[in-house]
């Protein structure tokens, strides 16, 4: 076989592990799409305001040292110890679920029953308050996110595929262990809505408040922990994105590339998210393999956006999104 | 049968309620019933009357509708409710099954009859048992168990309504508007079930019903509600024969009427005033 044959097959497959790590991003939004009708704008932050609370937790940085050194004359900037990785991503993890606690408390409790252009117009909000929160209490530095996963081309693959195709192919370590952390997700998520007590009244909420409500399900319990889990999803796309790129305030900009996978996928589908993530993946690595010689480069730019707009002229409602049930 | 809830103690007493919508729409002017154990009570009047709203106050639903109850109160074994949220109220053995059915439509029948079981507490074994129960009420839902409840047809979707509280064995059911959108035959088969919950599983009914016929032939007592106030009330039986009643609510007439000028003047007892 021809070298580029090879070579467009190991695009397709870094595609297909750059798709994942959209889908990881995508999944947060789907989540709460699907208890609360809300479309979480602040989803891409979350992930960014998780990866830095990590960051800061295991560095050891003391939050919000830039404001206190400016009120108090201080120069302080770390507490001087390491935490281990577990201890902070419990620690974080811990900060999520506050998070959630607080959104609902001060954001949702009070918009019950409004418009979802309004929660959605909070959830804006919430974003830019997370991003400068993230900026005042850990800096805005870009900051070395390692949490122990490996990284580099997988030498074993590389061989193997030397042996066999003649042909020696570069596939990043931390790329497949984001695959497989994406699959145990999928399927921990999965298991859980639809075979506990607390999943399907998740899915209850996600279908009809006032009748959750009815049968004394509580709505604000449901929302912390939706906004919970939400925040765990944000925490993993964070650890991913983080350990892959560093930590960075351009990673908030991930959630754009969201969009048209959730458009893709449908908006209340975890498998659609997973699907419509490696679709974008692929389908924009391999574009740009086959027409940069033809338009130029930077199709990875706008390629997913193109095919979301033919999305939503021939099938708005997503690959496996639900279909609008309507009895006649 | 007739008169049996006349007879026995007081289960719900709501006491001179007042709610207003939004903080502006008074919609409730003092609306007082009594609800007694094991009985079936009717609440009937034409739209807009507030037959929806007494239940959703009783059942802490207002809340989340924007609607408080500003004045009386809703006393349920003596205790007032008029400001406990849904999931309490559901706790204390109340709970509503609302106007238009409001199934979850995406998830199975038997998914919408388990939610019910949300607040249970007893165990996974007691919701099992209690779910053949509600089949055994419902055979139509046991056949229909996998199948999504939006695509389940009008009647199955009250079914499974019905059964879904049930599932939080409870002690009373407001029930909003069973007959709504339904086939008359339909109606008859959904207020039989209701008769025999009543009589077999001792459970009490609060209706609320526009078909007055129906509602009245099953009930033991009945409330007429109209623009926010009681204005007749009386065992379902007097209620039939009242000559009102006949009039305005089941569309009779013992004369007969040939033009709108002999309509009657609408002599109803005021009872707020009194």
């Amino acid at each position: 076989m021809p070298i580029e044959v090879f070579f467009a097959i190991e695009v397709a497959i870094n595609g297909l592990m750059a798709g994942v790590m959209y889908a990881l991003v995508a999944l947060g939004f789907v989540l709460i799409f699907k208890a609360s009708g809300i479309f979480n704008f602040a989803q891409g932050v979350m992930a960014l305001f998780a990866a830095l609370t990590l960051v800061g937790l295991q560095t050891g940085q003391i939050p919000f040292a830039h404001l206190i050194n400016a009120i108090f004359g201080t120069r302080m900037h770390h507490f001087g110890w390491d935490l281990p990785t577990i201890v902070a991503i419990i620690g974080t993890m811990a900060v999520m679920v506050l998070l959630a606690f607080l959104v609902e408390r001060l954001v949702l409790k009070h918009l019950v029953n409004q418009e979802p252009i309004i929660l959605f117009m909070a959830t804006i909000g919430l974003a830019y308050l997370l991003e400068g929160l993230g900026d005042v209490m850990w800096g805005a530095e870009v900051k070395q996110l390692d949490v122990g996963l490996p990284q580099g081309a997988s030498v074993w693959i590389g061989d193997t595929t030397y042996a066999l195709f003649g042909y020696d192919f570069f596939i990043d370590k931390l790329a497949l262990w984001a695959a497989g952390i994406a699959a145990v997700l999928v399927i921990g998520l999965t298991l859980f809505s639809q075979y506990t007590r607390q999943g399907r009244a998740l899915r209850a909420v996600a279908d009809d408040h006032q009748a959750a409500l009815s049968v004394g399900i509580s709505l604000r319990a449901i929302w912390v922990l939706t906004w919970s889990i939400a925040g765990f999803v944000a925490l993993v796309a964070g650890i991913m994105w983080g350990a892959s790129s560093g930590v960075q305030f351009s990673l908030s900009l991930i959630a754009l590339k969201a969009l048209p996978v959730l458009i893709l996928g449908g908006f209340t589908s975890i498998p659609g998210a997973i699907v419509g993530g490696l679709i974008i993946g692929v389908g924009e690595k391999l574009f740009d393999f086959f027409f940069q010689p033809i338009v130029g480069g930077a199709t990875e730019n706008w390629f997913a956006y193109m095919l979301a707009l033919v999305f939503l002229l021939f099938r708005p409602q997503g690959l496996f999104g639900e279909k609008i049930i309507e009895r006649v | 049968m007739l008169d049996a809830g006349q007879t026995r103690e007081a289960l719900l007493e709501v006491n001179n309620i007042e709610v207003i919508y939004n903080h502006v729409i008074l919609v409730l002017k003092g609306v007082s019933l009594t609800v007694p154990k094991g009985g079936i009570t009717a609440l009937l009047g034409g739209n807009g009357a507030g037959k929806s709203t007494t239940l959703k106050a009783v059942s802490g639903l207002l809340g989340s509708e924007r609607g408080e109850v500003t004045k009386g109160s809703i006393l349920y074994r003596g205790e007032n409710i008029a400001h406990a949220n849904p999931a309490d109220t559901v706790k204390k053995g109340v709970i509503q099954v609302m106007e238009g059915r409001h199934c979850f439509e995406h998830l199975t029948v038997e998914e919408n009859l388990l939610t019910g079981a949300f607040t249970r507490t007893d165990g996974r074994a007691a919701v099992q048992q209690h779910l053949e129960l509600v089949y055994e009420y419902f055979p139509r839902l046991k056949e229909r168990r996998r199948s999504q409840a939006g695509y389940t047809s009008g009647g199955e979707q009250q079914m499974t309504a019905i059964g879904r509280a049930l599932m939080s064995k409870p002690e009373t059911i407001l029930l909003d508007e069973p007959s709504m959108g339904l086939a008359p035959q339909l109606v008859e088969q959904i207020f039989e079930i209701v008769k025999r919950l009543n009589e077999e599983q001792g459970v009490t009914f609060l209706l609320a019903e526009q078909n007055t016929n129906v509602a009245l032939r099953y009930a033991h007592t009945g409330y007429i509600l109209e623009n926010g106030r009681v204005v007749m009330e009386g065992a379902a039986d007097a209620l039939r024969e009242n000559p009102d009643v006949k009039e305005f609510y089941l569309g009779m007439s013992d004369t007969g009427r040939r033009s709108y000028r002999e309509v009657r003047s609408y002599r109803r007892r005021k009872r707020w005033l009194a």
